[in-house]
């Protein structure tokens, strides 16, 4: 491979017939073009769909219990499942590294919300004061819940927006009176979610007035999570299902339900969403390699191809070199490095013109779901691999044929 | 030089052979300048193929220098034609795409050696041929005398113990063809081996020795007096 007088000699060849190796570098330079470019907007399609679930992806875990439907360990079906705040607490200490915001839900259903002679339908949830963080909601008067209102069971409640206009129209509810199944909260401050109308909707009071006057004991219904992101979204995943699988264990043993028993606890992680996504792109990129490398093949069918035609074309040079003395494996050799040769530098054009063109291009491409359309290090050395292998695959057939040339044949006078 | 005993060769066409060379004796000394002749299809390629090593025979001995050139691989047969022997063609042969000192610097190639000498060498062989001004010029801007020329250089450039020529002269018009003839007895008078295929009398009667095949064998080998290109012209 290296001997610097072959390469010479094929430098020689190929400058001296310029045309041909335009022609055979051409389908190759394009090809990886189209690989390049392929390649490059797969990852700007990841990068837009991950920025996208970035910004709008809540790392929220939910966890319900519910109504077993399997005997386990000499217990019934049917026993319903109740957390309590114990449960809550010593999660809260077993994963307090994890844990960002943390809340026990202790929803009403069905409760009327009265204030003066305006009456609406809201969901009330008893929460801890975290709820604001886990719901993404901000203040637009007054302020939430805390953790003195939970301490002394305040008769407090934050309103939705949507609370706000129905009941109060222009009205400053803050400090008014407002009844919640006929017992009496004073409304502190009014929040704005981003999820919609349903979820401005609501009325959150402390969740410990909520067991008390509403005979909930230390029942809660529901946990809410988030939990500290890493940087990385893949790292992100893991360690959330990681943490909402322990969760969900954890339950399981304390309360003797059946590891395949569904309905009775169910911890929902909305990352779900992003794992699907992920998979998504996967398919995405698999897609595209095939489509490059298939590119990549045609290339290097075409410049076997060409080689073949080049091999016969120069059948009487092949017999004059070797009645001269050249040995087979020269032969080979001067085939074989000439097709590698020509792939390798036609595929580094390609790849250049390639990565210009989405260097260029790349800053102009920011919608939604692409985004800086852009390939690696790693791909353009592996795609630059793929292509000497190409190369010399390409070579081998004509490689091998120029070798059985016969002198004698090739060199006849006619 | 060359001692060939009882050489046979036959080209299989199908179902029936053609017995081509059907036991051929002789023997060549260093520096000698033989001619050999014979009608069309006679077999003299064949016989000079052989002698090339690019070709064997179906039986019988030969031996180049002492060497017994037999069953040889395609790699050994490489090596000796390179080290041993010179070829000129009919049709020159030459690359179409490499000037006349690239040409003649080919054999030098395969012999390992590096491109400078190479180089020196080639301009040595082209100077000796007369064309050390064309050294630059691609086979198609030279004329067939030149161009034979050049294939002439490229023979001796490896300095080879034989020449063989396969009618180098067939290509060309008279006057040419005496010119070529002149080199080539020039190249002998400096001690250089050297077997021609011709079927022109004149040609075969510029060299020293003239051998005649008929039907598969030689019905005729004799020394003749030397006639002179230059006497011609
Ligand atoms: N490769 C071959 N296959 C079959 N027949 C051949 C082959 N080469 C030569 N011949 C035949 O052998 C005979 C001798 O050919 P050749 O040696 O070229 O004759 P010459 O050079 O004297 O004209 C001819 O009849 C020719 O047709
Ligand atoms: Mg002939």
């Amino acid at each position: 491979m290296f001997n610097i007088e072959r390469w010479e000699e094929i430098f020689d060849t190929i400058r001296k017939n310029k045309l041909r190796t335009f022609l055979t570098g051409l389908s190759v330079a394009s090809g990886i073009f189209i690989l390049v470019i392929l390649l490059g907007f797969n990852s700007g399609i990841s990068n837009g769909v991950r920025s996208q679930f970035e910004q709008d992806a809540t790392n929220q875990i939910y966890v319900r219990t519910g109504v077993t439907s399997k005997g386990y360990k000499g217990l019934n079906p049917g026993r319903r499942i109740q957390l309590y705040n114990e449960d809550f607490e010593s999660f809260n200490k077993k994963y307090e590294d994890e844990i960002e915001y943390k809340t026990s839900l202790y929803s009403i259903w069905g409760g009327q919300v009265v204030y003066k002679n305006q009456t609406g339908n809201y969901r009330v949830q008893g929460a801890n004061p975290d709820v604001q963080f886990i719901e993404n909601a901000s203040m637009t008067s007054g302020r939430f819940i805390n953790v003195s209102d939970i301490k002394e069971s305040n008769k407090v409640a934050v309103i939705g927006y949507k609370v706000q206009t129905e009941l109060f129209k222009k009205e400053n509810p803050i400090g008014k009176k407002i009844s919640i199944f006929g017992i009496n909260f004073k409304v502190i401050g009014v929040f704005s979610d981003p999820g919609g109308e349903r979820e401005n909707s609501r009325v959150f009071i402390p969740i410990s007035t909520t067991q008390k006057a509403f005979n909930g004991g230390n029942r809660v219904r529901a946990l809410s999570y988030t939990f500290n992101m890493s940087e990385n979204l893949d790292e992100a995943v893991a360690t959330s299902f990681a943490f909402s699988e322990n969760l969900e264990n954890d339950i399981r043993t304390k309360y003797a339900i059946a590891p395949d028993d569904r309905g009775a606890v169910r911890v929902q992680n909305t990352l779900e969403e992003a794992k699907k996504i992920y998979s998504l792109i996967n398919t995405i990129r698999g897609v595209f390699w095939f489509v490059g490398l298939g590119t990549i093949i045609a290339g290097v069918v075409g410049v076997g191809n060409i080689m073949l035609i080049v091999v016969k074309e120069r059948t009487k040079e092949i017999g004059i070199r070797k009645a001269l003395g050249a040995e087979p494996l020269s032969i080979i050799m001067m085939i074989l490095q000439e097709a590698v040769f020509i792939t390798t530098i036609s595929g580094l054009i390609g790849l250049i013109f390639g990565l210009s063109l989405l260097e260029i291009v790349s800053p102009m491409v920011d919608s939604d779901y692409i985004k800086f359309p852009s390939v690696d290090f790693n791909t353009a050395v592996i795609t630059l691999l793929v292509l000497i292998l190409a190369g010399a695959i390409s070579g081998f057939i004509p490689a091998h044929r120029a070798s059985k040339v016969l002198p004698i044949e090739a060199l006849r006078d006619e | 030089m060359i001692e060939i005993k009882d050489l046979h060769k036959s080209y299989q066409m199908g179902s029936n052979s053609l017995h081509v060379l059907k036991g051929i004796n002789f023997s060549v000394k260093e520096g000698e300048l033989v001619s050999i002749m014979g009608s069309s299809g006679s077999g003299k390629s064949t016989f000079l193929n052989i002698l090339g090593m690019l070709d064997e025979a179906d039986k019988g001995a030969y031996f180049l220098d002492n060497i017994p050139i037999k069953d040889l691989n395609e790699k050994i047969a490489a090596r000796y034609r390179n080290k041993f022997l010179g070829f000129i063609f009919q049709s020159f042969n030459l690359i179409t795409y490499k000037n006349a000192i690239d040409n003649v610097a080919m054999p030098l190639y395969y012999q390992g050696i590096k491109r400078r000498e190479r180089t020196e060498k080639a301009l040595h062989y082209l100077e000796k041929v007369g064309l050390a001004d064309w050294a630059t010029h691609l086979p198609n801007e030279l004329s067939g005398g030149q161009k034979q020329r050049v294939a002439i250089a490229r023979a001796l450039a490896s300095e080879p113990k034989v020449l063989l020529a396969d009618e180098p002269t067939g290509a060309l018009d008279t006057k040419t063809s005496y010119e070529v003839m002149e080199l080539i007895q020039g190249i002998n008078d400096e001690g250089k081996t050297i077997l021609i295929v011709t079927h022109e009398e004149d040609i075969a009667h510029m060299t020293k020795r003239i051998v005649n095949l008929k039907d598969g064998v030689i019905i005729d080998d004799t020394i003749v007096e030397q006639v002179r290109a230059t006497a011609n012209v």
